[in-house]
């Protein structure tokens, strides 16, 4: 029985998490995209959808600030005609969304949503798979959705989508690289990779870029902390901007750049084909945020030292403080998801050739000397001094190397003249 | 064709890392944004919008009263003071019409009409509204002083047949017009 | 050795070398052109690429210069003093005197070293002057007018004119609106007085019944009393009218030229095959105008001929093919048709078969219409006649456009031979079966309705309902005139090409291509015939007269053929009138 009891519990975390709070948050980014950048460009935006009662007889529609506008576009996108072009392969066409948005949605798995409920005196951990490579498994398997986008481009057959599934799939493949190396100092930090623990750690020790308390107790950071704080910046920087490429959203919007490609890989897609890749990119958008709250942002924890005190909130045996950092995330995942939508906004569009210069070149060198940066610094105490000197030296040296090979791979060729 | 070869601008250090110019594109996009949820978008006053960004609230609000002099829209056949129509069929309008939504069919006045000196009046004068481009080429083109652009702008129908405005939809909107040359009174 | 003198004078001059030829030289514009002796500068000026302005001026007519507006400046060179030899530039032209004054250029002949200026100060005043003059009392109603857009007033007034009046007085009233005949209608403010069409009902029609009345400004053009303009080619004036002050009753007010589109022809009703412009929009014929061809009708067509156009957007046509049943016909689709008409044809024997084909079919048609004789193994091909009364001028007796071609491409020398023996055959039951293509046989062939009763299938095309239809088993929908390409050959024995104006109505078809699915559906054979270029090319090659034509060798004026012998009564009497 236990057993059973175990799966029905998955099953209610897997349809909770996933289907309540990770799903519902797709379409509400969307609204938000449209509300926010409406107002960033003085409009209004959508503010009309709403539910008619003029034609139930009253007096005024209800609006609702145009909330239903999302569940409209839902139906819409569900009642279009679903239109297969006759010179695509099929089976590959329409598997591509499937394979855009599934990964997406299984990466939900490991982020951790709040602090443990405990009913009854049985602790629930608030994350469907409390795997300990936390962040190894989200790449693994978000860099699936690679596969669907360059599917889609070559099943398509058309030049357009082609074009936008070869861009997406260099695209992710440079950029995961300096995504998987940029979360190395925060590893090392931690030691550990189970986004759980790490999440907790940040709980009781502050977070990564917010180091104001210790063991519940408000202060400044220690020198060593303090410190970090400069690797974990730039680990900061460079995991977002990846995030941006990985996602496909503006500024590095290139497989789907509108003036170029009409539409991109989507180009040949209609109904909810289409919007499952819409899904996809938006729930993308989603897990990265997700996960850059988890590990730079604290997750769940409050800060403060609150923490503690939430967890320790209960109705007799109902400890509900996981669901007050259940909203603690969400809070910050919303405001991170507004944040994504005003660099849509505010930044233009990379040109392809700055976008892989800006991967290869810069952060992928960065990240490297980020690496060895942060191993200095938190292995500085067992050290000597000689050794830290002799290390920083290295380390500046070798910065310097590759600031230097970086600036000739720029250089432009002197055109000899005979 | 000359060739030009744009030289692109030297940036500076500064300007090569962007930090700068995005933070600047931030501090813009977030100003508007404030602004509009304050409810004081520049310029929201003058287009009477609710401050919320500068849109008009359409159906609610209207712009009938500050629609300029020179506002071009559904084309309409007028009558003069003399009760007399216009158009005398010349059809330069159906000629010069861009997306040639006009169309004229001619006939003569009969002799007994109070008008028979003018001979031609048009029998049928239908100007398709799905068709129209408001581009006024055929009030410009017009040798009779008959048919001018109105301020109306909510043309709507359900069906392609409603949109057809043939010549009594016309000389209802158009009504009227005073002051205008009346070359036919002269005694002939 | 002496130089120049001497050389000078052994070179051969150029008004020599002209009269050589009978011809003389005229300087046009600063260049040197020879000419035939005798032609007028307005001719003259036009073979040199230079089109004088002019209104009363027409090539067919007598030339009275009232107009003035082909004024140009002349100059002759200066007669030399007695003894003197005149002096000569390097090429052998004297000086040109040139005269202070204008000249006109429709009344006057060229002769030796004259010289022309259509161009300069003194030339331009003059027109800008004529046309104020004449627009002092023309009104201003060009919205109204049907001339506008064909207008020679408009157009010299944009090219010469001063561009606004300087006149301040009332202008003078003139009757408008004025029924001078059934045909045509006159405004005689619009007139500016030119006489073309006095001069035409006098020299061309030879029913002189317009002239002018009155005198200075309140000169009208008028009808003679107790007469009307009720020529059969008073229409004609209507054309000539430079201005709008004639204009067409069946044409008034219906719609302005500009949006229809020209498309060069013959016309159908008789053997002379008249050129015309057939003048369409959206499909549908709004006027039909004489085209010229100094081979065929000069510049001129009957009205009879003109006005006989109505019939083919009428409430008659016939626009999907018919198959009898009972009393009524029903409609039926093209393949059926075809297919069952195969049916009933394929058991006869080719005895039994008969084919009436008409003088109004072209060379192509006939051509496939032999083909079809031959498939179906028959002799009886025969033509219907139609004549009646030759006008002397432009109107055949031979009513058929096509018998000359008929005889060409039948290769027979009396198309018409036949048609007794297929009547009697009818009449006494040996013929089972008739196909009538384009004609309708009982008005015009002396069939009666009882003798088709007997038939045991008849099969007509045609594009009107008609008696003979109402008798047969299967009616084919056909294509007029204007909706058919093709050629004919016109009683000089001139080839000249049909032009397609209009598309044939619905599911009617253009008549080769009946034929050409006729024969393919009872032989059982694909026809490789798919454009009616591709039947010319086999009819040429069958007919000697043919051999190395097409279509588009034809041209717009045509090729003669054949010799006939026969001469249009009206270019004869134009000759006579020349002499």
């Amino acid at each position: 029985m236990p057993d059973i009891l175990q799966i029905l519990i998955l099953i209610v975390k897997i349809v909770a998490l996933t289907f309540c709070v990770v799903l519902p948050l797709v379409p509400i980014s969307v609204y938000f995209e449209r509300r926010f950048c409406a107002v960033i460009q003085d409009r209004v935006g959508p503010n009309r959808t709403g539910i008619p009662l003029t034609l139930l007889g009253f007096k005024k529609d209800f609006h609702f600030f145009g909330l239903i506008q999302p569940v409209a576009d839902g139906v819409k996108l569900f009642l279009k005609e679903d239109f297969t072009p006759s010179y695509v392969r099929k089976a590959f066409y329409w598997m591509a969304p499937a394979l855009t948005v599934a990964p997406a949605l299984i990466t939900v798995c490991v982020i951790p949503f709040g602090s443990p409920i405990s009913i009854f005196g049985s602790e629930q951990k608030l994350v469907i798979a409390d795997l300990d490579i936390g962040p190894l498994f989200v790449f693994a398997i978000s860099s699936l959705t690679v596969y669907g986008i360059t599917l889609a481009g070559w099943s398509s057959n058309s030049k357009f989508s082609l074009i936008g599934g070869v861009r997406s799939t260099a695209q992710m493949i440079s950029y995961e690289i300096c995504l998987g190396l940029s979360i190395i100092p925060v590893l090392l930090y931690y030691g550990d990779l189970n986004l759980s623990k790490i999440v907790q750690n940040q709980a009781d020790n502050g977070w990564l870029l917010l180091p104001l308390w210790k063991g519940g107790h408000l202060g400044l950071p220690d020198l060593q902390t303090a410190l970090f704080l400069i690797p974990a910046f730039i680990a900061f920087l460079i995991f977002t901007i990846s995030i941006f490429a990985e996602t496909n959203r503006m500024p590095f919007d290139l497989p789907e750049c509108e003036t170029e490609l009409v539409g991109g890989y989507h180009t040949e897609y209609s109904s909810m084909k289409f919007a499952l890749f819409f899904m996809g990119e938006y729930a993308a958008m989603v897990i990265g945020s997700a996960l850059i709250v988890t590990l730079f942002l604290g997750g769940w924890s409050v800060g403060f030292g609150m923490d503690k005190w939430i967890n320790d909130l209960h109705i007799g045996s109902f400890q509900f403080g996981g669901l007050i950092h259940l909203m603690a995330f969400l809070v910050k995942l919303i405001v991170f998801i507004l944040f994504f939508i005003l660099v849509r906004w505010t930044v233009p569009r990379f040109r392809y050739d700055q976008l892989m210069k800006l991967g290869w070149v810069i952060f992928f060198e960065a990240a490297l000397v980020n690496v060895f940066l942060a191993a200095l610094i938190i292995a500085a105490p067992q050290l000597t001094a000689a050794i830290i000197g002799g290390g920083a030296v290295l380390l500046i040296a070798v910065t310097a190397a590759v600031i230097w090979v970086a600036m000739v791979s720029e250089a432009k060729p002197k055109i000899r003249r005979a | 064709m000359a060739v030009v070869k744009l030289q692109r601008p030297k940036l500076n250090a500064g300007e090569k890392i962007y930090f700068g110019a995005i933070l600047k594109g931030f501090f813009i996009t977030m100003s508007h944004a404030v602004r509009s949820l304050l409810g004081k978008t520049t310029g929201a006053k003058d287009l009477a919008s609710s401050g919320l960004g500068v849109t008009m609230q359409f159906p609610e609000q209207r712009w009938d009263n500050q629609l300029p002099e020179y506002y071009r829209g559904a084309p309409t056949l007028v009558i003069d003071e003399q009760g007399r129509e216009r158009c005398v069929s010349c059809q330069l309008c159906e000629f010069i019409c861009p997306p040639k939504a006009i169309r004229i069919t001619p006939s003569e006045i009969p002799t007994d009409d109070k008008w028979a000196k003018v001979e031609k009046r048009p029998i049928e004068f239908d100007i398709d509204m799905i068709r129209c481009i408001y581009c006024g080429m055929c009030e410009e083109v017009c040798p009779e002083q008959a048919i001018f652009l109105r301020k109306d702008y909510l043309v709507t129908g359900h069906t392609r047949a409603e949109m057809v405005h043939d010549k009594k939809k016309l000389y209802e909107i158009g009504g009227i017009r005073t002051g205008l040359v009346n070359k036919w009174n002269e005694l002939k | 050795m002496s130089d120049t003198p001497s050389a000078t004078a052994e070179l051969t001059l150029p008004k020599d070398l002209a009269a050589e030829k009978g011809m003389v030289n005229v300087q046009i514009d600063g260049v040197w052109h020879q000419f035939p002796k005798g032609m007028r500068m307005i001719e003259a000026c036009r073979s040199a690429g230079t089109i004088v302005p002019h209104y009363c001026y027409h090539p067919k007519l007598s030339a009275p210069g009232n107009c003035r507006m082909c004024l140009v400046q002349m100059g002759m060179p200066p007669r030399p003093a007695p003894g003197q030899e005149p002096k000569r530039d390097e090429y052998g032209y004297e000086p040109i005197g040139w005269m202070p004054r204008a000249v006109i250029a429709c009344a006057n002949t060229i002769s030796e070293n004259m010289g022309i200026r259509t161009t300069g100060e003194l030339v331009e005043k003059c027109r800008e002057g004529t046309m104020e003059f004449l627009l002092i009392n023309h009104p201003l109603d060009c919205p109204i007018c049907d001339q506008a857009g064909e207008c020679r007033l408009q157009e010299h007034s944009v090219e010469h004119g001063r561009g606004a009046s300087r006149f301040v007085d009332i202008k003078v009233k003139k009757p408008k609106n004025v029924d001078i005949g059934p045909r045509i209608r006159l405004d005689n403010e619009r007139c500016i007085l030119c006489s073309r069409c006095i001069r035409f009902m006098d020299e061309v029609a030879g029913d002189p019944v317009l002239g002018f009345t009155q005198r200075g400004t309140h000169t009208t053009l008028t009808v003679h009393p107790d007469r009307l303009l009720d020529s059969n080619y008073s229409l004609n004036t209507a054309d000539i009218c430079p201005v709008g002050a004639l204009t067409s009753n069946d044409f008034r007010f219906q719609m302005r030229v500009w949006f229809l589109k020209e498309t060069p022809t013959i016309d159908v009703n008789c053997g002379t095959g008249t050129n015309i412009t057939v003048w369409t929009r959206n499909n549908t014929i709004h006027r039909i105008t004489p085209r010229q061809n100094d081979a065929v009708n000069s510049c001129w067509m009957p009205d009879s001929h003109r006005l006989n156009f109505h019939y083919i957007d009428g409430e008659a046509r016939f626009n999907q093919p018919l198959v009898k049943n009972g009393v009524l016909h029903d409609p039926i689709e093209w393949s059926d048709a075809l297919n069952r008409a195969a049916e009933k044809l394929k058991p006869l024997a080719p005895g039994q078969i008969a084919i009436l084909a008409s003088g109004r079919m072209t060379n192509e048609e006939l051509h496939l219409t032999r083909k079809l004789a031959e498939t179906l193994g028959t002799s009886l091909v025969s033509l219907v006649p139609r004549f009646a009364e030759c006008d002397g001028m432009l109107i055949a007796a031979d009513r058929n456009p096509n018998t000359t071609g008929a005889k060409l491409v039948l290769g027979t020398e009396d198309p018409f031979a036949k048609l007794d023996a297929i009547r009697d055959g009818v009449r006494d039951g040996s013929i089972k079966a008739l196909l009538v293509f384009g004609e309708d046989i009982i008005t015009d062939a002396g069939f009666h309705f009882s003798d088709l009763a007997k038939l045991d299938y008849l099969l007509q095309t045609h594009i009107l309902a008609n008696p003979t239809a109402l008798a047969s088993h299967l009616v084919l929908p056909g294509a007029a005139f204007a909706e058919k390409r093709g050629s004919m050959v016109n009683l000089t024995g001139r080839i000249q090409r049909l032009n397609r104006a209009i598309e044939p109505p619905d599911q009617a078809r253009d008549d080769w291509e009946i034929l050409r699915d006729i024969i393919a559906t009872v032989s059982g054979e694909k026809s490789d015939l798919h454009a009616i270029e591709d039947v010319f090319k086999s009819l040429a090659g069958s007919i000697s007269a043919l051999e190395g034509l097409t279509l588009s060798k034809i041209g717009h004026q045509g090729l003669s053929v054949t010799e006939t012998g026969y001469q249009v009564p009206l270019l004869e009497k134009e000759r006579q009138r020349k002499l």
